[in-house]
């Protein structure tokens, strides 16, 4: 009988695009034919535009093929469908890339703890706490889920705390629009975070971790329940989150996983002193703890080695919205956008030219074409009055309106406000209302006053980033697209 | 727009104390078990019964105000039902705006006679807005219940709604 060794995603947008039909007719295809199927479900390597994506070992080596439909399942094993794209490492789209974090996504199966190599951790039990918090400053690693703290001085914090209970947090809670690097890398991957993980208990002294992920993520929060239960060096419970886009901030979160409403706390204390439960906590993203094994396995000056300024390593773009290349790109920071949103995106999906682009999530800018030369870091974009946030370019075409952006901007901030400050809480309920007035034409120059004086009160005033940042797509929406807002 | 939790009490039949009160015995030991225990409660009655409340706050050791607070806090639990057989959750974030999801949702709403967070004289569906499943690079994206669907249009939301 012949066999053919296949990999196909399991991840939940390669499922939203029908990976799992088209599994069943390789399955059905393969008894049909003869053919022993031995299909490992992966995670995605990251270009969804071509999901459900196939691979499948030959004699010329791996070839991919895709997007699948189930009724290609015949044409793919018998060696005769034209959907097939070579070996898809060959592919420009890949090779372009520096891959650290994503480096095994989408090649392993993610239930298989041997597929991995902990070299990471290997090293760091080698080199002990004090070579590893060491290690990750010098690499220069800041903080993935927007704020860009650097990791090693947060971490020697909670070093440095004198207690009998320290905790690591994995804030993966990722609900910025148009951001899935941390879905993905918990689907595919799973033990690179545990790893991370385990490598910041040791350099801070935590006997117990909490991953927090949000609820809308059924397939990472069951891929790493069934991880962590494999992992036995270091405890780590999964907690899921209950819909609430605040508690992606750090201390909301530590509220919300202590069992409260998940309202912010003001700062400081800072949660390395007195995080979660009262104890020392390390808390960081996915995507910081996912970057610390190869900073480990291959050291501080080869990660540091790669990006611009002070962004050092590698980031995962997630390019989304109206984009003809849509997917997950990891590499070095510094590429402009403009050679994000055109060259690896590939412009618009439909076709119709770029109008915007919203950088960062819900709370990042928007920018027009003509700030496309601005390179991908966090002061460049800082000195343009936008933020990285957590990686997410999402891309709108000519058709899009930004007044209606702008008012989408504060409508979801006062869904999604905590209510513990005035300036957030008041301030984006009476936001939406000034620019549901300038939509209907009322009083258009002196409503445009107040939502600038609004902005800057929210700015300053409000206690964490959702009241604070959501001026920024406001106010970049009013001042690259200001004809939008003439009524 | 924030749709304000009418609490209903609800009929006793389809509440099952003992039930309730094994998932509150199960989480109250753990630290900040409140969140677990209410996904639990959820999932086992389809919405968070007033009469939980009360079992969760006497386990907790936390007044029923404080329980309420937390469950109306976070949009994912309920406590007025009973609630559809299936939830579709359809995104409305700026990944899924960007490619129609706003027209998406205009075609949902006509089509089920329902409105965010109503649900389906015949019981079947309930709706609701999600802001983000991380489907951002195949929008408009849904989630029914726990199974993930991407670039929707209306032909897909007809096979979808129609079984």
């Amino acid at each position: 009988m012949k066999k053919i060794r296949a990999r196909l995603p399991k991840d939940a947008a390669a499922l939203a695009l029908g990976a799992e039909r088209v599994a069943d007719a390789l399955r059905k295809a393969a008894a049909k034919q003869g053919i022993e199927l031995d299909l490992v479900r992966t995670g995605s390597r990251g270009m969804i535009w071509l999901e459900p994506l196939l691979e499948i070992e030959t004699d010329k080596g791996w070839q991919a093929f895709g997007p699948l439909a189930p009724e290609d399942a015949d044409a793919v094993l018998g060696g005769t469908s034209d959907k097939v794209l070579g070996n898809i490492e060959d592919h420009p789209w890949l090779k372009r890339q520096t891959r650290l974090i994503f480096a095994r996504c989408g090649t392993i199966d993610p239930t298989d703890p041997n597929a991995c190599s902990f070299a990471g951790l290997k090293r760091a039990r080698e080199i002990g706490p004090a070579a590893i918090l060491d290690e990750v400053t010098k690499s220069g690693l800041r903080g993935r889920g927007g704020a860009g703290f650097p990791a090693g001085i947060k971490w020697k914090g909670a070093a440095d705390a004198q207690a009998p209970q320290k905790y690591i947090v994995c804030n993966a809670d990722e609900g910025d629009s148009g951001t899935f690097a941390d879905r993905m890398l918990m689907e595919g991957d799973p033990f690179l975070l545990i790893e991370g993980m385990a490598i910041a208990a040791l350099a801070t002294g935590a006997t117990k971790g909490y991953i927090y992920i949000r609820s809308e993520y059924p397939h990472a929060i069951a891929a790493m329940q069934r991880a962590v239960a494999m992992f036995p060096d270091f405890e780590i419970e999964i907690r899921a989150g209950a819909g609430s886009y605040v508690c992606g901030e750090e201390t909301a979160l530590l509220e919300s996983l202590e069992g409260k409403r998940g309202q912010v706390r003001a700062k400081p204390p800072l949660p390395v002193h007195h995080g979660l439960f009262g104890a020392p906590t390390v808390i960081n993203n996915v995507l910081t703890f996912a970057s610390v094994p190869a900073i480990l396995e291959h050291g501080a000056a080869f990660y540091a080695g790669l990006g611009m300024g002070r962004s050092r390593g590698t980031m995962p773009i997630q390019l989304a919205g109206d984009v003809k290349h849509g997917g997950l790109f990891e590499t070095a920071f510094g590429l402009t956008l403009g050679e994000i949103v055109n060259d690896i995106g590939g412009g618009t999906w439909s076709g119709r030219p770029v109008r915007a682009v919203q950088v960062g999530g819900p709370l990042g800018a928007y920018f027009p074409p003509a700030l496309f030369d601005t390179p991908f870091d966090y002061e460049a974009f800082a000195a343009r009055d936008g933020l990285l946030g957590h990686g997410g370019v999402v891309i709108f075409n000519d058709t899009v309106d930004m007044a209606a952006q702008a008012r989408f901007a504060m409508e979801f901030c006062a869904i999604e406000s905590c209510g513990k400050c005035t300036p957030c809480r008041i301030g984006a309920v009476r936001g939406q209302e000034v620019v549901d007035k300038i939509i209907r034409g009322q009083n258009v120059n002196a409503n445009l006053i107040l939502l600038r004086d609004l902005c800057d009160t929210m700015k300053s005033g409000s206690l964490c980033a959702l009241g604070g940042f959501v001026p920024y797509p406001v106010l970049s929406a009013l001042n690259h697209f200001p004809q939008d807002f003439a009524r | 727009m924030h749709v304000s939790i009418v609490v209903h009490m609800t009929s006793s039949s389809s509440f099952d104390s003992a039930a309730a009160q094994g998932i509150v015995s199960r989480h109250s030991g753990a630290k900040g078990g409140l969140l677990p225990a209410l996904h639990e409660i959820q999932a086992t009655f389809g919405h968070v019964p007033r009469a939980a409340l009360s079992l969760l706050a006497k386990g907790f050791n936390i007044t029923e105000a404080e329980a309420y607070g937390v469950a109306t806090f976070y949009h994912d639990f309920k406590l007025d039902g009973p609630r559809g057989k299936h939830v579709l959750k359809l995104c409305r974030a700026e990944a899924c705006q960007a490619v129609g999801a706003d027209a998406i949702a205009a075609y949902v709403k006509r089509k089920l006679n329902i409105d965010w967070g109503g649900t389906t004289t015949d019981g079947e569906w309930t709706l609701e807005p999600v802001f983000c499943l991380g489907l951002c690079a195949c929008g408009p994206s849904a989630m029914i219940d726990n199974d993930v669907h991407g670039i929707l249009d209306e032909r897909a939301v007809d096979r979808l709604v129609a079984r």
